[in-house]
């Protein structure tokens, strides 16, 4: 009986041997498949439960995570949720990540080579996984007063601040009402959360949406400052000159009412009207008249140039924060005939820009013509502080000449001292500006009110665009420069008097 | 009993005792188990177990009472087996105390501890009470008896419980058990005593086909009659896992005792078709459903993740293997509790969700290692039934560990059976130890040296006193 017992022994062996083949498979070739799953809660649960690093204003956190006696180890909070919200996003459970924890999850689950050292130190001691710091380029003074100008509109606010470093790109403000208690919704408590969760996202307000990046609306008369520009570049026109102005104008090809431009009821001459003038009181009459004059491509190419048309999908720290990435693309429509022309020269027909865009005019009037690149990440640094990779501004484009710069600042300039804009006025420095306010087509839908300005006009350390898309202001009473001008004049005079 | 002849080489091998060695391993054994239960407690709870030294102990005063019986009444036994059980069953322990701590509200170890007790305690008074193996072979048919009439008891009203589909446990009183693990070890007696008696006639030569004999139709009868219980019981307990094991079994004595691959050829081909059959009829045979639901589980587990009944046990022990990867995330630091039953069928994904790929191939090693020191012993072993009793005993460790392992690392269909001492079970456990004591019974048996009958070397001064001058 021997024979069969030996025989039996090694198909035996080879049974063992299957499962230890089996397992090794199972535990090393198969086991990354396994762990990508995504209904596999041991890998969603260990990225939820590491410690993730801090998000930072300066040197203070406005998000971190702090230790929590729970299954996940660390509770993501947020110091000052509803001042950040919409630029820090927030970290729930189940992959559900907004704005910069979103954008820069690599780096604040230490997953990011950059951190690559620190990690091997962490491995090697005890200690588990760390991640990394975010510092943002947020001056937390501007992002202060922007937030407090908005909520101190009467009634509930919808609109969104952005304010640019021009010489940089860097944002120094971005504000989005209403906004949200992220905590609410980072919370462990997971019936709480995804309550809190479904309420927001409910809500007809939409707070999760980040105006200042994911809403465009037609830009009015804060436009005027790219028609300016491309009046100015086309070689015709500079700050002194005269531009044709008129109490009214009949757009061409048009007849009658529906065709008809006026300026209700402010001083832009009978046929010509200084420059400065038709800025100062925001004649449509005569932005009306450049724009058909300069012509429908060129007004399109000096949009682009300012980035209108481009998406900002590569701009990967500006995220959403409600759980979409891409950012609204600013529109200036192609194709248009002379009477879509015209009114596009005041920021309306399909002119739709994101307060992001109009910061980024000003802030390219501003910088001599160059528009930089807006980011919003300044400094990756390892959990022991130390900085791993500093942001590089970086030049997008040439929106105009220094010259052509110069000659629209000092039109804007005008606007601040003698104008509409005189509410973003700052005693000793000397401010630029432009009022804007659009209709928004609709009846029962009031105008928006705008506000785009830097200062000191000469040499700009800030611009600032504001955008109030509604507030409990009675209809006749909108307007960019009353509303409007006093937040950018705070926000301005907080970066400017630290 | 002409064709029988044990080992030319094995019957002049002269074997030592080694009980030193059999000690020595015993020491590394308790070092794992009770090692393996400070590390539960320091991984968990950050300090070593308030009851270390009590728990320590008694494990201690198990694996010593067992070591001192060998010593007593079987001191040639094989050295290996019991230092392997003591340290799977010790391992087994302190994974099942790591999830009890994970889940707050059960107290399995314990549990597992005072059936690891009586398990001893059966050992021991196996040893001591079956002086000689070849006893058992008179209880051939009482045993045959005994085991259908366990494997039945679950089907009987008010005593059997259905759980998870498979109607394999009773309930008296507040104890559950699983009859099925004693039927197995009353099974591989009968059928070691009754293949003894009947295997010059099951290995008559029949018709031969293809290379191969096959056995003549009217010696099918016992095979066909097993393939029935098998069926029977895979079908009305709805356990494939245990149909599987004795029909398996059953094979393998059969052509061990007659050794003619030709049985293989049939039980195999009858294994397929009765396991074919079972699946191609569930559509139309509402209680097979159970079966066929286990094999479309184990071809498309992802599958039936989220489905009722799915794959969600498996499935998550899958995922807790592979997050366990090479050398595991270590004692609390898995979440062995997501997989349901991990303290009892899928022990092994605990263990390799916590202690990693490293220790699933020691602990599979370690099975190997016990299997061929069972087979080892039938090899030396001088007798027929013992030679018989000793491969049916390894080889239905072998094929459950095979099941139950293949099983909840998907390379089989998942079946519900215990993992042989380190499952969380009563039944399984005492039943096993039991098992290693028949084992290390017939090893003493077959190790013993023979009594000295050899006639004096000297052959001259043998001759000088028989011849005699004329």
């Amino acid at each position: 009986m021997n024979k069969p017992i030996r025989l039996i022994a090694i198909f035996l062996m080879l049974l063992f041997a299957a499962l230890m083949i089996n397992a090794t498979y199972l535990q090393y070739y198969a086991s990354g498949r396994y762990n990508d799953d995504a209904r596999n809660r041991r890998v969603v649960d260990a990225e939820f439960s590491r410690q993730r690093g801090a998000i930072l204003v300066g040197r203070d956190p406005v998000a971190e995570s702090v230790k929590s006696k729970d299954l996940y180890k660390f509770q993501r909070t947020y110091p000052k949720p509803q001042l950040y919200a919409g630029v820090t996003g927030y970290f729930a459970y189940g992959g559900a990540v907004t704005g910069v924890e979103k954008s820069q999850n690599n780096v604040l689950s230490g997953d990011d080579s950059r951190l690559f050292v620190n990690r091997l130190i962490d491995l090697l001691g005890s200690k588990g996984p760390e991640g990394g710091d975010v510092e943002l380029t947020i001056d937390a003074k501007a992002q202060k007063a922007a937030y407090d100008g908005l909520t101190s509109l009467p009634g509930k606010v919808k609109g969104a601040v952005v304010a640019l470093e021009p010489s940089t790109g860097k944002i120094l403000a971005m504000v989005t009402t209403p906004t949200f208690d992220p905590n609410k919704v980072a919370t462990h408590d997971f019936s709480a959360n995804q309550k809190a969760y479904d309420k927001l996202n409910a809500d007809p307000g939409k707070p999760l949406l980040n105006r200042a990046v994911q809403m465009s609306l037609p830009p009015g008369s804060t436009f005027k400052v790219v028609t300016a520009a491309a009046a100015i570049s086309s070689g015709k026109y500079d700050a002194s000159s005269m531009v044709p102005g008129g109490a009214t104008y009949q757009l061409p090809q048009t007849s009658g009412p529906s065709g008809l431009v006026d300026n209700e009821g402010r001083d832009c001459g009978v046929k010509t009207v200084k420059f400065t003038q038709a800025m100062e009181n925001s004649c449509n009459t005569v932005f009306a008249q450049l724009a058909v004059e300069v012509g429908a491509d060129a007004m399109q190419k000096q949009a682009e140039a300012f980035g209108f048309n481009s998406d900002y999908d590569s701009w990967d720290d500006l995220q959403g924060t409600n759980g979409k990435s891409t950012l609204t693309t600013s529109n200036f429509p192609t194709q248009m005939n002379p009477p879509q022309t015209g009114q596009s020269g005041f920021g309306q027909y399909e002119v739709r820009a994101t307060p992001l865009q109009m910061a980024m005019v000003a802030a390219g009037i501003a910088n001599q013509g160059t528009v930089m690149k807006p980011y919003l990440i300044n400094e990756v640094q390892s959990a022991d502080s130390d900085t791993v990779a500093t942001t590089q501004p970086k030049k997008l484009s040439q929106a105009v000449t220094p010259e052509t710069a110069k000659e629209v600042t000092k039109l804007m300039v005008a606007t601040v001292n003698d104008g509409t804009a005189s509410p973003a006025a700052i005693t000793g420095i000397q401010v630029a500006g432009k009022t804007g306010t659009a209709q928004s087509g609709q009846d029962n839908v009031p105008p928006y009110a705008w506000f785009v300005s830097f200062a000191p006009a000469d040499n700009a350390k800030v611009a600032v665009a504001v955008m109030i898309e509604s507030a409990d202001i009675p209809r006749d009473d909108i307007a960019g420069g009353k509303w409007g001008g006093p937040i950018a004049k705070s926000v301005m005079e907080a970066v400017l008097n630290p | 009993m002409s064709t029988l002849s044990p080992g030319r080489v094995d019957q002049q091998t002269t074997f030592r005792s080694r009980r030193g060695a059999e000690l020595f391993l015993l020491v590394l054994a308790l070092i794992v188990g009770i090692g393996a239960y400070a590390s539960v407690g320091l991984g968990v709870n950050g300090h070593v177990p308030a009851d270390i030294l009590g728990y320590g102990g008694w494990l201690v005063a198990l694996v010593v009472a067992a070591h001192v019986t060998i010593r007593l009444v079987a001191p040639y036994a094989d050295p290996v087996l019991l230092p392997i059980v003591a340290a799977l069953n010790g391992l087994g322990l302190a994974v099942i105390h790591r999830i009890d701590l994970a889940r707050t509200d059960t107290d399995f170890a314990a549990k597992q501890l005072f059936w690891m007790s009586v398990g001893v305690g059966l050992f021991i008074a196996t040893l001591v009470f079956l002086s000689d193996h070849r006893a058992l072979q008179r209880f051939t048919y009482t045993c045959g008896l005994g085991a259908v009439v366990l494997l039945l008891l679950p089907l009987a009203p008010g005593l059997g419980t259905q759980i998870n589909g498979a109607r394999i446990w009773i309930h008296v009183g507040g104890l559950s058990f699983q009859p099925g693990e004693v039927a197995k070890v009353l099974l591989v007696i009968s059928f070691a005593g009754y293949l003894v008696l009947h295997r010059d006639a099951l290995a008559l030569a029949g018709r031969r086909f293809g290379g191969i004999d096959l056995p003549r139709g009217r010696d099918l009868g016992p095979i066909l009659a097993m393939w029935l219980i098998s069926l029977l019981v895979l079908v009305a307990q709805r356990d494939l896992g245990s149909g599987l094991l004795f029909f398996g079994l059953f094979l393998v004595m059969l052509y061990v005792s007659t050794e003619r691959p030709g049985w293989l050829v049939v039980g195999g081909f009858l294994f397929t078709a009765g396991v074919a059959a079972t699946y191609f009829l569930s559509g139309s045979v509402g209680f097979l459903e159970h079966v066929r639901n286990r094999f479309d589980i184990w071809l498309h587990p992802m599958e039936y993740y989220d489905r009722s009944p799915g794959s969600f046990q498996l499935v998550e022990g899958l995922f807790g293997m592979s997050w366990g990867g090479l050398i595991g995330r270590g004692f609390g630091e898995g979440r062995p509790t997501r997989v349901p039953y991990a303290e009892s069928d899928f022990i092994m994904a605990a263990i390799g969700e916590e202690l990693g790929l490293t220790a699933v191939m020691a602990i599979i090693l370690l099975y190997g290692l016990m299997v061929e020191r069972g087979l080892r012993i039938a090899l030396i072993s001088r007798d027929s039934f013992g030679k018989l009793m000793a491969t049916g005993l390894a080889v239905s460790l072998a094929l459950q560990v095979f099941t139950v392992v293949g099983g909840v690392t998907r390379l089989i269909p998942l079946t519900g059976l215990t993992t042989p001492f380190l499952s969380y079970g009563g039944s399984s456990l005492v039943a096993n130890w039991v098992i290693i004591a028949l084992l290390i019974r017939i090893s003493d048996h077959a190790r013993r040296p023979l009594p000295d009958l050899s006639v004096p070397d000297d052959q001259d001064q043998l001759n000088t006193q028989v011849v005699k001058l004329p």
